[in-house]
């Protein structure tokens, strides 16, 4: 099966080689890092945690948002995702993959990472993410192989994995809860501190996971003959656009508790990050323009995707989703985990910029991202074109 | 009710029962090293008999301002014997031992009318020792740990340089080997000024802080600082679980304060402003 | 077999290739490493073979015992005679040229231990 990502087009050759460039940039940059020290990024005493940690935050998101496809389907046999539900699982691989290189480049001794496992500490949340990513990992990539493999040789799947898929719907919900739980068990750090932070982690996710897999879905429908169809299209634009309004109503409420107790310690994130904090004679607000930009571009987008829904229009639709998905990314991918350590808990506060070397990483591993997935897509659309044809 | 429907409720039904299971044997894991996480019975409402040592700290500010540059030499001892590397900027700072202002220690405290003395005194700052570690709670290599006498130590061999214990340290006591300590900034002068041969370096992409000088308390030695300022009786150092040490002497006849107690750490640095 | 023309010189190939390093030096044992030992001491912390096989070990559970346990720091050798139970303090007492010690075992089965990257070597010796 997986000889079908030896054949392509053109354009599908050109689109991987122009990844793999990127990989090699960053590779660069990681060794870089690797031979000087995480120095080499703009994280310093205070903002200890900079843009990968927030890269793999946002991407267990995307990773869960798989959920939202597999549950339908699988759960309650709704027939019209049959054609999307693989592209759901592999996109979970591909994000868990890149959460797992994020984490490998944020480590300052990277070859002992297995101490992890060699130490196991179930008192410490990391030990349980380590655990429910890979075994998220494993899951997706056992029900989405064996799924695919079955159709390919055109029988139905094995009854021994229907226990796996459905081990993978509460997993899923796991591997966010868990993340979310890294953060908001800190004492002394308000901004994290809430109960409601593993709610509007998937909140969020349920929107930008799939909002991101109906952008390729569309992507897809123009370069290939590959169509998900109109009935997927439409549920999962109420899919996404629900739980986009959830999200910014978890926010409402965080805004509602700062403003309204008036606690200092509770406002002072929100205020770096939406108004500018000052702080001495000193403004602190480079964060400012993009979660303002994030408040609009999400609210924005789910006012048109119901309106793409009801015109019908692709384009409106990928727009949408755009929107919806850079909202979300500025939102978990710099905001909340930047926002936690900007102003410290000792009232200092530092600002922080990524590096060009960090950059370079990071792009580097969305650019892996994309070729993992585009190798898995490349397999799954070849089968399910071949089937049905 | 189709039969799929069926499997999965079975299935989730075997997860439920896991997850009421699973306290016990989180607890059974739970023993052992990782101390941080012990039960309410640890303190609060009904404490229990505290068992054991548990080495705590009385940091008298007073004296320190009435010993100007006292407060300094104490962060120079302290760092001189611990090969504390000094990399000359903020981003990449290492620091065991240092001095604060108030504002920024007790943040929580910062009411808008208070004495003038306050401002500008110099206030130490150092790991709290807590009762109750975030940070150990936080690791997930058992790296940083809670010993029996209370120290809460580090094993640089261990650590992986995630940094989960900085995010998680409401005091700002950790930091990070952002570079090589061994090195030398752009003028060849290398960053550890003077290398004391007893003690190790770190190493880079590793997580430091003060040890509350256990090697010195092994041979029967008090922490560097606690010798500096002895002359002037800044620093108080004993073990706060026996009730005829100096260090609870002090405590129960002065008034004290320590860092953000809300947040339940129980440090055991205990401040007389 | 399919394709049987390619796959075994190939196989043959690949084997040979991953076998290089032991035909290039098959017949040559290299020379023997003769790490110098401490002239004024007779005795170590333990017999000499335990230590020329496991003085990693030994060191790990120094460190787990004195780091973790709170565990003593001075030892006794069989004859009695005390030491410090630590690298940069005990050891590298008697063996204070690591060079001659340390590195000539260790360059010769090409291990490299990250102890030296936090411990400091005796400063004669460096």
């Amino acid at each position: 099966m997986i000889e079908k990502a030896l054949k392509g087009s053109t354009g599908y050759w050109v689109w991987m080689l122009f990844l793999l460039s990127l990989m090699g940039v960053g590779a660069l940059s990681y060794v870089q890092q690797f031979n000087y020290g995480l120095g080499i990024t703009g994280m310093s005493r205070d903002v200890t945690w900079g843009v990968y940690i927030s890269q793999f935050t946002f991407l267990v998101g995307v990773a869960a948002g798989g959920l939202m496809l597999v549950l339908p389907y699988y759960l309650h046999n709704y027939k019209a995702f049959g054609r999307i539900v693989i592209l759901g699982e592999f996109m979970a691989i591909a994000a868990i993959v890149m959460c797992l290189m994020f984490i490998i480049a944020d480590l300052g001794q990277p070859m002992r990472a297995l101490n992890v496992l060699l130490f196991p500490t179930p008192n410490s949340m990391l030990f349980w993410d380590m655990i429910v990513l890979n075994g998220y990992l494993i899951l997706n990539i056992l029900c989405g192989w064996v799924v695919l493999h079955s159709e390919y040789k055109g029988i139905k799947y094995p009854k021994w994995i229907k226990p796996f898929i459905y081990l993978s719907i509460p997993w899923a919900i796991s591997i966010h809860t868990v993340t979310a739980f890294l953060y908001c068990g800190l004492p002394g750090r308000h901004f994290w501190l809430t109960a409601i932070l593993a709610p509007r982690f998937l909140a969020s996710a349920f929107a930008a996971g799939p909002a991101l897999l109906l952008i390729i879905a569309m992507v897809l429908k123009r370069v290939t003959k590959f169509d998900v169809g109109r009935e997927a299209q439409d549920k999962l634009v109420t899919i996404i656009g629900y739980a986009a309004m959830l999200n910014f109503f978890f926010l409402g409420c965080e805004f509602f508790v700062a403003y309204y107790s008036q606690i200092p310690g509770h406002m002072h994130t929100l205020d770096y990050l939406f108004w500018g904090l000052g702080h001495g004679d000193q403004v602190f607000n480079n964060l400012v323009p993009f979660m303002r930009a994030s408040v609009i571009m999400g609210l924005t987008g789910i006012g048109l995707i119901f309106y793409s829904r009801v015109k019908q229009c692709d384009g409106l639709l990928v727009i949408s989703c755009l929107l919806i998905f850079i909202s979300f990314w500025i939102d978990k991918g710099l905001g909340l985990v930047l926002g936690g350590f900007v102003p410290s808990p000792m009232d200092y506060v530092t600002e922080y910029v990524p590096s060009f070397q960090e950059l370079g990483v990071t792009v580097a591993v969305w650019a892996t991202g994309a070729f993992i997935l585009s190798i898995l897509y490349k397999v799954a659309i070849s089968v399910k074109l071949e089937k049905e044809a | 009710m189709d039969s799929k429907r069926r499997d999965f409720l079975k299935i989730a039904g075997l997860t439920a029962i896991a997850g009421i299971a699973a306290p016990s044997a989180f607890n059974t894991l739970l023993k052992g090293e990782a101390l941080a996480s012990a039960g309410p019975a640890a303190s609060g409402h009904g404490a229990a008999a505290p068992t054991g040592k548990r080495y705590g700290m009385v940091i008298d500010v007073k004296k320190f301002t009435e010993n100007p540059g006292l407060a300094e030499q104490c962060v120079t001892a302290c760092h001189t014997i611990h090969n504390v590397p000094d990399f000359g900027n903020k981003k990449d700072e290492i620091k065991w031992l240092w001095v604060e202002s108030y504002d920024h220690v007790f943040p929580e405290h910062s009411q808008d009318k208070r004495p003038d003395g306050l401002k500008g005194m110099p206030i130490l700052t150092l790991c709290n020792h807590c009762e109750k570690p975030p940070c150990v709670r936080a690791c997930p290599t058992k790296a940083t740990f809670k010993k029996k006498n209370g120290i809460v130590a580090m094993d640089y061999h261990r650590c992986i340089g995630c940094r989960f214990c900085m995010a998680a340290c409401p005091y700002g006591a950790r930091s990070f080997n952002w570079r090589d300590p061994r090195g030398k900034d752009a003028n060849g002068r290398p960053f550890i000024k003077a290398e004391n041969p007893k003690f190790p370096t770190r190493m880079r992409g590793v997580v430091e802080k003060c040890n509350f000088c256990t090697e010195r308390l092994a041979i029967g030695q008090i922490p560097a600082c606690v010798e500096v300022a002895s002359q002037a009786k800044g620093l108080i150092f004993g073990d706060l679980n026996d009730p005829n040490s100096e260090i609870s002497q002090v405590l129960k006849t002065s008034f004290t304060i320590q860092r953000n107690p809300a947040i339940g750490t129980h440090p055991s640095l205990f401040y007389i402003i | 077999m399919y394709g049987k023309g390619r796959i075994i010189p190939a196989l043959i190939l690949f084997l040979g290739l991953m076998t290089s390093p032991m035909w290039y030096k098959s017949g040559d044992a290299g020379k023997m490493p003769k790490p110098e030992k401490p002239k004024d001491y007779t005795e170590c912390v333990a017999p000499a073979q335990y230590m020329r096989t496991s003085h990693m070990v030994l060191l790990n559970q120094w460190r787990d015992d004195i780091l973790r346990e709170d565990g003593a720091r001075i030892g006794k050798t069989a004859n009695g005679t005390e030491y410090v139970r630590s690298l940069q303090n005990g050891c590298m007492k008697c063996h204070s040229d690591k060079k001659k010690f340390c590195d000539t075992c260790h360059s010769y089965a090409s291990v490299k231990p990250y102890c030296w990257d936090c411990h400091l070597q005796p400063k004669e010796a460096m």
